[in-house]
């Protein structure tokens, strides 16, 4: 109903691409319906990214980069799209792939050899940082401990941290990481049902976490995800192409990247709605971004003072930061220390409120915490 | 409470859902034979009030609160005013209707029983928007529905209210109706799109509920036009000077949504405050915090008739948002309240309260209390630039967009339309903009004039100020990129 109309260029005859009007047009641009040749798709595809890039500022020549390789699709994408770009216009960055191992058995291991294929094929180096070598505890450990009941509570705050340390191992300047536009307009969706002003003033920025100790950034805030999944049909990500399509179509990709932990039928509402409007309006997953950012939100929203934690240095609002409650818990053996309303160690400061919020500022913008694209 | 739910720590949703449950429990069979919450002596009737748990009085007194509040804190109606209801007929205008009725009786009564009268009671004006043109209802189903809303007003009686039966094809102000009704046809058939075509017509129902008549439409056309227009001029030409629509909490969190889908996060906070007063005659929203089923709930209890028309539900983005929102209500029955409460901390418009009353008519104490509970102006961002299309607000980057127009055609004004309205309203094909333009209603273009020198003087001052317009990310190439709808010169 609301799709573009595209015409037939010649009268009967195949369609020509609208982009170059001379090859065939082999796909339906998923952003903006036009029809055009696969050649034409990976030039609009990278040069877009490319733009963002320059038009943000994301890099700077000589800068050290990590890739936030989960094995999933988006990340691996973006490993495949930067060090093409890096070279094609010469960033001058120095690429690497980090990744995080949670120790959660069987389930982790396909996505790490992802990881460990991408390694060899873009020649990035490769950094895996484990819970147990972070924190002294896998995933399952924890879970073994604490049931399944507020597990979550630690894949957000360890990953977060983790990404963190493992960024300052690597010594980078900051941390690119694979969120797309289907995300970013998702967060706006999620932020404005859960009455988060806070976070719906930050979650569409491109760069977050600049007063903390690394930096993040989304190179493909605009990109769709639609066209991230038909992106390594093309011969430059070659090895990963027949898993991707195949686990897209087998519809694994997208469910297998997810905490096999956590339950989500909350989130799920959301992405299928927004999936519902893409179908009617394309154009529905920017104009959430858009919306996202002319929001007019009053600078009176402060954020809590930041301070370090006296334990591990992180950043944090409170005397120890979130893992460390977590940690100290799980370690004297008193699970629940940290969850909820955080009663305890910080007991002495103010409210939970506070521990969200500074977490959340340098969070990864409301990526479910099963989700492994971080 | 649910209705506050903080966020999980680790943004998964889990904790949320956890705590959410009871709530939604609580209001389902459990608490079916309880006692009333508030007087605690009567029993409880299900489904009345957020938590299902009034009486049937303490509902009532409970809901008819909510809309006083809003009343008073925001000073929308004050003695001298003389306010127009909207009705459709559906549950929310018939119970705004009923409660601004109310509200008039006890000031009637009070000035019946003060010995000086000073205070003077404000009276009441009911209309409906007749839509039948475009939504093609049986002329037998319109008739019985125009003889029900006739004998609902004529029952709210004393003090009289005067009713105003409207064809929404009389905005076009031509000769014959039925030239207004082919006129109507072909200005919505040239929108392509469902969801602007919805959302056309619902502008063309503000135009109408709105005052007409403007300097430019006196001194030009007025000649043409001077008996048609006598009959549309609904709110300001019958003095009117308050407009009050039944949007309800569900409504306004469903529009919170699809302002956001349609990229109108800047305009989004004009439109869900108490008071919008951008308009000729302000517009006021005194159930904002009554939920739907609250308000169905009240009809239901006190035997309101309330009007259905086979309109067929929304299509496109419209329908799509409500059934989301639908969805999301049955999960969490206070989703609709935290959406609008989200989007109520946006920072609303200097618009949006009432003017400051200097008539010295206006008792002082009105006066006093209006001062009260306005918002101060540092807290609303000061805008005058609008869309000549749909009326909203312009942001910096949608105006800079304008200074790519260059004004050589009459269609041109249109060029400072927001993006959402170029979208999904405007013709894909620029070479039907000047059709599109040529079946536009006479009182949007002159409205659409008005906004388009406003623009260009605002985009002028703007470049000598030499501030920056240019937009603040690279969104506005992206949104043009995936939208090629644009008339490109
Ligand atoms: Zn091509
Ligand atoms: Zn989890
Ligand atoms: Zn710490
Ligand atoms: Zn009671
Ligand atoms: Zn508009």
């Amino acid at each position: 109903m609301e799709e573009a109309v595209t015409k037939p260029t010649k009268k009967g005859g195949a369609r020509l691409c609208c982009i170059c009007n001379q090859s065939r047009a082999a796909l339906k641009r998923p952003k903006t319906l036009e029809q055009i040749c696969k050649e034409c798709f990976y030039e609009v595809f990278e040069e877009e990214i490319h733009q963002v890039i320059v038009d943000n500022q994301l890099f700077k020549p000589g800068e050290r980069i990590a890739i936030g390789a989960s094995g999933g699709k988006d990340s691996t994408v973006l490993a495949c799209v930067l060090s093409e770009l890096n070279r094609r216009h010469n960033y001058g960055l120095d690429l690497f792939l980090l990744s995080v191992d949670e120790g959660i058995t069987g389930y982790r291991d396909d996505s790490l050899e992802t990881v460990k294929r991408n390694e060899v094929q873009y020649g990035l180096p490769l950094k895996i940082v484990s819970y147990k070598d972070l924190y002294g505890w896998t995933m399952d450990e924890i879970v073994k401990m604490i049931g399944l009941k507020n597990n979550c509570t630690f894949c957000g705050v360890f990953r977060r941290q983790a990404l963190d340390r493992g960024a300052s191992l690597l010594k980078v300047d900051k941390v690119a990481t694979g969120h797309n536009a289907d995300d970013i307009a998702e967060t706006v969706l999620l932020n404005i049902l859960r009455g988060d002003i806070a976070r719906l003033s930050r979650c569409t920025s491109i760069v977050t976490g600049e007063d903390g100790p690394i930096p993040r950034c989304k190179p493909f805030k605009y990109t769709y995800e639609k066209e991230i999944v038909i992106y390594p049909c093309s011969l430059k990500c070659s090895v990963v192409i027949e898993k991707f399509t195949y686990a897209y179509f087998k519809r694994l990709d997208y469910f297998s990247t997810e905490c096999i932990y956590s339950p989500n039928a909350y989130r799920g509402f959301a992405r299928e709605f927004i999936k519902d409007l893409e179908r009617i309006r394309p154009r529905a997953i920017l104009d959430i971004i858009k919306s996202g950012e002319n929001f007019r939100i009053s600078t009176s929203t402060k954020m809590p003072e930041q301070g370090t934690c006296q334990r591990c240095g992180y950043i944090s609002s409170q005397k120890w930061c979130k893992a460390c409650v977590l940690l100290e818990g799980l370690n004297r053996g008193l699970p629940k220390l940290g969850i909820g309303r955080s009663r305890g160690l910080n007991n002495d400061n103010k409210k939970e409120k506070d521990v969200t919020q500074s977490n959340g500022a340098k969070s990864i913008e409301s990526k479910q915490c099963g989700t492994l694209d971080f | 409470m649910a209705c506050d739910s903080s966020t999980c720590q680790s943004n998964c949703y889990k904790r949320q859902l956890v705590e959410e449950e009871p709530i939604a429990s609580k209001s389902g069979d459990s608490n079916k034979q309880s006692v009333c919450v508030k007087c605690k002596a009567k029993e409880a009737v299900s489904g009345a009030g957020e938590d299902g748990r009034f009486c049937r009085e303490c509902f009532r007194s409970n809901l008819y609160g909510k809309f006083k509040l809003a009343v008073t804190s925001n000073a929308m109606i004050t003695p001298s005013d003389n306010v127009l209801v909207a009705f459709s007929g559906g549950p929310s205008s018939r119970v705004v209707l009923q409660f601004i009725h109310e509200m008039q009786q006890r000031a009637q009564k009070n000035f019946d029983a003060s010995k000086d009268r000073s205070l003077p009671v404000f009276g009441v004006g009911v209309t409906y928007i007749d839509e039948s043109a475009y939504h093609s209802v049986p002329s037998c189903e319109i008739d019985e529905a125009i003889e029900d809303i006739r004998s609902i007003v004529s029952n709210l009686a004393p003090p009289a209210k005067e009713l105003h039966i409207v064809p929404i094809e009389g905005v076009f102000a031509l000769d014959s109706l039925d030239c207004e009704r082919e006129r109507l046809k072909t200005l919505l058939d040239s929108v392509s799109d469902a969801t602007g075509k919805e959302d056309l017509l619902l502008h063309l129902r503000m135009l109408t509920l709105q005052k007409r008549r403007s300097a430019a439409f006196d001194g030009v056309v007025q000649d043409v036009f001077t008996h048609k227009y006598l009959r549309l001029q609904v709110a300001s030409e019958n003095g009117y000077n308050r407009l009050v629509l039944g949007l309800c909490t569900s409504r306004i969190a469903c529009h919170v949504i699809t302002a956001t889908v349609k990229g109108q996060g800047y305009s989004l906070p004009a439109d869900i405050q108490y008071v919008d007063a951008r308009w000729e005659v302000p517009v006021v929203l005194p159930l904002r915090d009554c939920l739907a089923s609250e308000l169905n709930m009240f009809c239901h209890l006190d035997g309101l008739k309330t009007l259905e028309f086979s309109n067929g539900p929304c299509s496109g983005i419209n329908g799509l948002v409500s059934s989301f929102v639908k969805l999301l209500q049955e999960e969490n029955p206070s989703r609709e309240c935290t959406i609008v409460r989200t989007a109520g901390k946006l920072t609303p418009f200097h618009f949006n309260r009432i003017p400051e009353l200097n008539d010295s008519n206006v008792p002082l104490a009105t006066r006093r209390r209006q001062k009260r509970f306005n918002l101060k102006p540092n807290e609303s961002i000061s805008s005058e630039s609008f869309c000549p299309l749909c009326f909203s607000p312009l942001s910096k980057s949608d105006l800079s967009s304008l200074s790519s127009f260059e004004s050589c055609q009459d269609y041109d004004i249109l060029g400072a339309a927001c993006s959402s309205c170029r979208f999904q309203i405007f013709p894909k094909d620029p070479s039907s903009m000047e059709h599109f333009y040529s079946v536009l209603p006479q009182p949007l273009l002159i409205r659409a004039k008005k906004c388009s020198n406003g623009n260009r003087s605002l985009l002028r001052q703007f470049q000598k100020d030499g501030s920056n317009l240019q937009p603040t990310s690279n969104i506005d190439n992206q949104v043009l990129a995936a939208a090629n709808c644009l008339p490109k010169e």
